[in-house]
């Protein structure tokens, strides 16, 4: 492995940008069909994440975060939830009840097409951007947050600084 | 037939189990635990589940990644033994009785092939499967159920992945608040 | 026989949480005691030659009613799933954040957490 270049073998390194999109395009696949078929917000919002965990996997940590920053995806995840939140509600001020699916059903094309089933693609977008957002922030707490010796103290320390130490 | 795979998948699952918990390697503890979630997976799509499948599939490697970059570049990554005897000998004990006293209670349940849903007609399943399509225009029925029927679940789920994470940072955020001063 | 076995892999988990020294195979343990409650979960609504519920444009809908699996547990389970990723990210963050405190995952070595 190179010890200048961040991240993984040129090998992973282009498979990885090849990739990349295909990984996204599916992700976003499952989340807008998962009225229709097996999937939903759920594990289209997890596949969508992975591909900034393989992205933050082997370019290192900077190209990554330059795609997706820490800040935003902390700003996504509430959105997504707060999107949520507002459907429900809309429910409310629309019809009386909350969580209630207030867009008619078979508009405008008839079952079994994209835009059939009321709220319910509209929730799992917003599920699905929540649940990307929060797992690619668990991630990068988890992950590149480190333990290193600091003057005889232990200390959690980022990737980055310790290299910026070097 | 669904059922001996099933039972199959189960052995396999207990085996990678106990290799998982007994091994002294963290590496091959965690790898371990990939098999038995992929085996998981494969269960759960050969009883008619392809969405869990799928999801527990990816929430699999996921949560893989994360224990192996988190956990396993530490310097003590071997401990071996056990807690102390008597605390173990006590443990074993009840999980025995829990063991015994299992087995007597799932005599009781309705066999493994036929649901409370299919014996009873009032059973809320059965009124989601046949209006769902009708009332919510959602052909997956689990898509019409999490997020029309029964959407205060997920908004709980959403609630407890949000307030997990705030946790998760604010256990880890101890060093910065400390560098500022 | 089925349901046993899953009850046996709960049990395997939690003996891995109670009887286990290391704070990871103690992660593992509870993990391993949330697969078996799940597969069980979803065991309970299997049917004999049943299908999945998701319908298509040529489905008969009182056939698929007859033979459609349990809907509820699967949304059920799905929700815990993905609440059991943050679960197991909180426990590794407290891992993480007791190795920097003591230096080791041994729950043993940790004195000052003893009552």
């Amino acid at each position: 492995m190179n010890e200048r270049q961040p991240g993984m073998s040129l090998v992973v390194q282009t498979v990885t940008r090849w990739l990349k999109g295909f990984i996204f395009l599916y992700g976003v696949y499952v989340i807008l069909y998962g009225h229709l078929s097996p999937g939903g917000g759920f594990a289209g919002g997890v596949i969508v994440a992975s591909t900034f965990i393989l992205l933050t996997l082997s370019f290192g940590r900077e190209r990554a975060l330059g795609k997706l920053g820490k800040l935003m995806a902390s700003e996504l995840d509430s959105f997504g939830a707060l999107l949520f939140l507002l459907i429900a509600v809309l429910g409310t001020a629309i019809g009386g009840t909350f969580f209630l699916n207030f867009i008619e059903k078979n508009w405008p094309t008839g079952n079994f097409h994209l835009f059939s089933a009321g709220i319910i693609p509209l929730c799992n977008i917003a599920i699905g951007i929540k649940v990307a957002a929060s797992l690619f922030m668990i991630f990068i707490i988890l992950a590149v947050i480190r333990v290193q010796e600091v003057r005889g103290k232990r200390k959690l320390i980022t990737t980055e600084k310790r290299r910026k130490e070097r | 037939m669904v059922e001996l795979l099933v039972g199959v998948f189960l052995l396999f699952m207990i085996i990678g189990a106990l290799i998982a918990l007994e091994t002294t390697d963290l590496l091959s503890a965690v790898i371990s635990m990939g098999a038995v979630g992929a085996a998981l997976s494969i269960c759960f799509l050969l009883v008619g589940a392809p969405d869990i499948a799928i999801t527990q599939m990816v929430v699999e490697v996921l949560s893989l990644v994360i224990l192996i970059r988190a956990t396993i570049r530490r310097d003590l990554t071997t401990i071996e033994g056990d807690r102390d005897f008597f605390g173990l000998m006590a443990t074993l004990a009840m999980i025995c009785g829990l063991l015994i006293f299992g087995f007597s209670a799932f005599l009781r349940l309705p066999p493994f092939g036929s649901p409370a849903m299919s014996q009873s007609f009032q059973a809320p399943a059965r009124q989601y499967l046949n209006c769902g399509l009708k009332e919510t225009g959602a052909a997956n029925i689990v898509a019409a159920v999490i997020l029309d029927y029964r959407g205060y679940d997920t908004l709980g789920e959403a609630t407890v992945l949000f307030t997990s994470i705030l946790g998760a940072l604010a256990i880890l955020r101890v060093y910065s608040r400390k560098k500022k001063q | 026989m089925i349901y046993a076995m899953c009850f046996l892999l709960f049990l395997i988990g939690l003996y891995g949480a109670t009887c286990k020294k290391n704070i990871v195979k103690i992660i593992l343990g509870l993990v391993i005691m949330e697969y078996a409650v799940n597969l069980f979960l979803i065991l309970l609504g299997w049917r004999t030659n049943g299908q999945a519920p998701i319908m298509s444009q040529q489905t008969d809908l009182p056939a698929f009613t007859a033979t459609a699996v349990d809907p509820i547990p699967q949304a059920l389970v799905l929700t815990s799933i993905v609440i059991g990723l943050g679960i197991l990210s909180l426990m590794v963050a407290i891992a993480i954040r007791l190795y920097e405190r003591y230096g080791t995952f041994d729950i043993t070595e940790m004195r000052r957490l003893k009552g």
